[in-house]
């Protein structure tokens, strides 16, 4: 096999002909554009990539890239997925998911390719709304939306996406938003680089059925008070002076406090490599939707076995055992008996 | 059937041209292992045979109970046969629940085996006797021997190392041994697979060990028995033989089919009964590339299959009657994309649960009709435990070669049945090409080349298939309606007419691919022809034979191709004045041949979770032909 170098490319060689069809002002014109300004930088070949969906207004995504693809049926693309990562161990395999897709209708499977590690990046990009559908409660949306099929409000707890992933199990989780590109490009490059099940959420905009959803902590003036960005190995603090922190009390709970209330030395560290995700998940709680203060970042990055390479270490070693298969020995592996 | 002749022992041994053998126990009885065991050396030995394991849905439902029975029927032969038998000639009863259970199918003069330790009041109470069936008359008609199977397992077990409770256990030798012995089967395989099967309990392999010689040594010893048994050899076409279930002959052709296409073997899989040891077979065989998946559910398990076919594997999905009605989405998506996708139904006693463990071929207007949409795939049915090789293969080849997904139907009655299989030579087989595009092919107004993923075949109307790694094929597909040629999402009205038109042509052009349906009318000018699919062959032949031996003339075709049909089949239907099709349904396969060539056809029907009785198919050629003469 000769090894020839990854030729350079830009945003238009990721990008397909056909015209992006998602309403005016939708977040995920801003996804799209990160994902196709990344993909140059991170030296991969267009005939490796794969986007695979699901249904939704994000799992329009894959026809927008000039990689190949498959918009595949409502909540199932992380078993289609699971299929062809185990099998071509050598595709970079992106997986573009909605709340509705991946935590409603396909939530069986986004927690088992979780929990096996499959190599995917997935992003679910995350608007608290079913879009295409024309504007019902997603199981993020908050309890008490009222929307056209809940006039007198949604009863329904919300899921916390990073919570679940991490409850299945999931090798990295990380959080990220729109509006912030150079911190979704640097979120999905991580996410990329990790070999196994990579778990991104994406606050997204719906500008026509909720708009606004994560305005209180995303808006420009906001965001330094609202978004406690995550930094491996760096102490928890955020805030236009970095004046507040979050801090560990001594019945494990997490708060948000004054650094100057409690001195710098008091700040939890933030450590993504733990290999006990109860911290994690601690943080994933720290707040109660995006109303207040929320983590973003990483989360979590541990190593564990590919599910892929797992299996094909199986066959390998059965191939060493056994030598190759020979289907004329298989064919006399029970007893047998001649005619003549 | 049998006639005497003396033979140097004490005993003489009767021959006889076939005997069917029903072992019938508990549960926990180990009959399915022993019915194997006797099927084995059968085999060995050089009759032809076909089996019929019957086993409840429960793994074990309360000991001693008519539910709990568990059942092994084996039909054992010097010519050849093609079912396990309408009736047995022999039961073994293990207790008094197997007796009651299986007594009502035994002709007079049968002889029934019983265990006879296990007629105690509780036992016997327990299957529904108010009474002793063997202390009363009711027995009567048949040839009973009261054997104490247990009492002596346990003497001779005493010292062989194990406890009293775990040398109760080992009766089914006995059993095992005793009915060797009447029938004359050599002792030699049955030692040896115990040695090897146990060699990590030396104590249990000692106990089966003997147990089997003991029940082999009461037969000889005790005079109870006035002759034994011979079934001599049958002629067999010359060749290597081995013994097959139909699962096993399945997973196997999936083997060969990903070989003979050069493409690595993926399957998708949850368990469901009965279909679980096609991937049990599967995941043991990873010398030979196969990558087994247990998915998290029938979604996945199609869904996963499906994502490595893209990726350019061989992927197949394996499932019963309610996995197959979860993957119906994925089906569709899967005839839109146009990708090869094989998915293998065994089927079972439906509606809903059912009957798992029970045969029924009543998913063939599912596999036909269960999706939404205009949505045609090929049907492939398996019509024989070995003939699962072959029709595994056959369906990988269409599925491929028309990238298309194909429905292979099997049933229970296949998956756990056994024949003995003439091995194919493997270096025949015809190879399957995917083909795989390896280039543009459509060139642009403004003179650059392009991959456009809908452009077709002419000859089978087949889209290319580009599995990811190519540079300048890269392509998007899904579910949404695609523009003729180019792909591209089309909501064009007469593009989707178009389209909609082009995915049927394709699998109506398959009946081009298949060969002509094989009509067995020996004379040629029969009347009434019987018209099968899939595992109804058996008793159909089986039927038509005792039919033409009362020197009556009738015709049998049976169908592998559900869809497309062979394209000779309209013409051959209409060559009879009467069409009979059985059935393990309520006439799904008749309700189509009427619809596609507006002819009469017979019904017959059944749905009891059993096969047909060659004797059932005889009575109704009978009344077709004008009642018995
Ligand atoms: S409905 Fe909402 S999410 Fe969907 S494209 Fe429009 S703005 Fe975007």
């Amino acid at each position: 096999m000769t090894i020839t170098a990854v030729p350079a490319t830009t945003r238009k060689d990721w990008t397909s002909d056909q015209e992006v069809r998602w309403c005016p002002g939708c977040g995920d014109y801003s996804i799209l554009a990160a994902v196709q300004m990344l993909l140059p930088d991170l030296g991969v070949r267009r005939e490796s990539t794969v986007f695979l969906s699901g249904i939704g207004c994000a799992a329009r995504f894959p026809y927008y890239m000039s990689t190949y693809g498959m918009h595949s049926i409502h909540g199932r693309a992380p078993a289609i997925a699971t299929g062809l990562a185990t099998t071509r161990p050598d595709l970079d395999v992106w997986l573009v998911t909605g709340d509705g897709d991946a935590l409603s209708i396909g939530g069986n499977h986004l927690i088992h390719a979780l929990r096996r590690n499959v190599r995917l990046n997935i992003l679910m990009f995350n608007n608290q709304i079913y879009g295409l559908t024309k504007g019902q409660y997603s199981p993020t949306s908050e309890i008490a939306k009222v929307t056209k099929s809940t006039p007198f409000g949604s009863l329904d707890n919300p899921f916390n996406p990073v919570s679940l992933a991490l409850g299945a199990g999931a090798t990295f989780v990380a959080r990220t938003h729109d509006m912030d590109r150079a911190h979704m490009q640097e979120t999905f490059r991580r996410a990329h680089e990790h070999r196994g099940a990579a778990f991104v959420e994406v606050y997204q905009n719906c500008n026509v059925f909720n708009d606004g959803a994560f305005e209180k902590i995303t808006g420009r003036d906001v965001r330094a008070d609202m978004l406690i960005p995550l930094v491996h190995g760096q102490p928890i603090r955020f805030g236009a002076e970095e004046e507040k922190g979050v801090v560990q009390r001594s019945d494990g709970r997490l708060e948000v406090v004054d650094v100057a209330d409690v001195g710098e030395e008091a700040l939890l560290v933030h450590d993504e490599a733990r290999a006990d995700p109860g911290l994690a998940f601690a943080l994933s709680h720290l707040s109660r939707g995006p109303i207040e203060p929320t983590p973003i970042g990483v989360f979590r990055a541990v190593d564990r076995p590919e599910y892929g390479d797992q299996m094909d270490q199986q066959v390998a070693s059965a191939q060493e055992r056994r030598g190759q298969g020979d289907l004329k020995a298989l064919l006399r592996s029970g007893s047998t008996w001649t005619v003549d | 059937m049998a006639n005497g002749v003396a033979t140097e022992g004490g005993h003489p041994a009767e021959q006889m041209d076939r005997v069917v053998i029903r072992f019938a126990g508990d549960s926990g009885d180990g009959m399915q292992l022993t019915g194997d065991r006797f099927t084995e050396s059968s085999a060995l030995l050089g009759n032809d045979l076909s089996t019929f394991p019957d086993y409840p849905a429960e793994i074990r439902a309360p000991a001693g109970t008519l539910a709990g029975v568990s059942a092994f029927q084996v039909h054992i032969s010097d010519h050849d046969i093609l079912t396990p038998g309408d009736a047995p000639n022999v039961l073994v009863a293990m207790n008094p629940a197997a007796l009651r259970a299986n007594i009502g199918m035994l002709p007079k003069g049968a002889i029934v085996l019983v265990n006879v330790d296990a007629f105690d009041e509780r036992s016997l109470k327990k299957a529904g006797y108010d009474t002793d069936p063997l202390a009363d008359e009711s027995l009567s008609a048949y040839k009973v021997y009261e054997v104490p199977m247990t009492s002596i397992t346990q003497e001779v077990c005493k010292d062989a190392g194990v406890k009293p409770r775990d040398a109760e256990r080992s009766k089914n030798f006995f059993a095992l041994g005793l009915v060797s012995w009447l029938f004359t089967r050599p002792v030699d395989p049955t030692l040896e697979w115990i040695g090897k099967r146990f060699a990590d309990r030396p104590q249990v392999a000692e106990a089966n060990t003997r147990a089997f010689r003991a029940g082999f040594d009461f037969g000889e010893t005790a005079e109870l028995f006035e002759s034994h048994y011979e079934v001599r050899p049958a002629t067999f076409e010359v060749g290597e033989y081995t013994q097959i279930t139909g699962n096993k002959a399945l997973a196997w052709g999936l083997i060969a089919a990903a070989q003979l296409a050069g493409l690595p073997l993926f399957l998708g899989s949850y368990p469901i009964t009965p279909a679980s040891d096609i991937l049990h077979e599967l995941s043991r065989r990873k010398e030979f590339g196969v990558r087994t998946f247990q998915a998290e559910d029938e979604i996945a398990g199609v869904g996963s299959a499906l994502g490595a076919a893209f990726g350019g594997a061989l992927g197949v999905t394996t499932t019963s009657g309610p996995g197959l009605d979860l993957k119906s989405e994925t089906i569709g998506l899967a005839i839109n994309l146009e990708l090869p996708l094989v998915i293998v139904d065994i089927q079972r006693g439906g509606p809903s649960t059912g009957l798992p463990t029970k045969t029924e071929q009543a998913d063939l207007l599912h596999a036909m009709y269960g999706r939404h949409g205009e949505a045609p795939l090929p049907i492939v049915a398996a019509k024989t435990p070995a003939h699962c090789f072959e029709a595994a293969i056959e369906a990988t080849r269409l599925a491929i070669e028309y990238r298309t997904p194909v429905i292979l139907l099997s049933d229970g009655y296949l998956a756990n049945g056994a024949e003995p299989w003439r091995l194919p030579d493997v270096d025949a087989l015809e190879r399957i090409d995917p083909k795989f595009a390896t280039a543009p092919n459509h060139v642009n107004d403004d003179g650059s080349t392009a991959f456009w993923p809908y452009v077709r075949d002419e000859e089978t109307l087949a889209r290319p298939w580009a599995p990811p790694g190519i540079p300048g094929l890269e392509h998007r597909i899904g579910g949404l309606e695609k523009a003729d040629g180019s792909g591209n999402v089309a909501y064009d009205p007469m593009n989707h007419e178009r389209m909609v038109r082009l995915r049927a042509a394709k699998i109506d052009g398959i009946a081009r691919r298949i060969a002509p349906l094989e009509v067995d009318d020996e004379t040629g000018d029969a009347e009434v022809l019987v018209l099968g699919w899939g595992s109804t062959f058996g008793a159909i032949v089986a039927g038509v034979r005792r039919v033409r031996a009362r020197g009556l003339r009738v015709a049998h075709a049976q169908l592998v191709h559900l869809n497309p049909f062979p394209p000779n089949l309209g013409e051959v239907l209409h060559r009879y004045r009467t069409v009979l099709v059985p059935e393990m349904n309520l006439g799904q396969l008749s309700r189509l041949v009427r619809a596609e060539f507006l002819i009469d056809a017979q019904s017959l029907t059944k749905v009891q979770g059993v096969p047909f009785r060659a004797a059932e198919v005889e009575s109704a050629i009978l009344t077709l032909l004008g009642g018995p003469r």
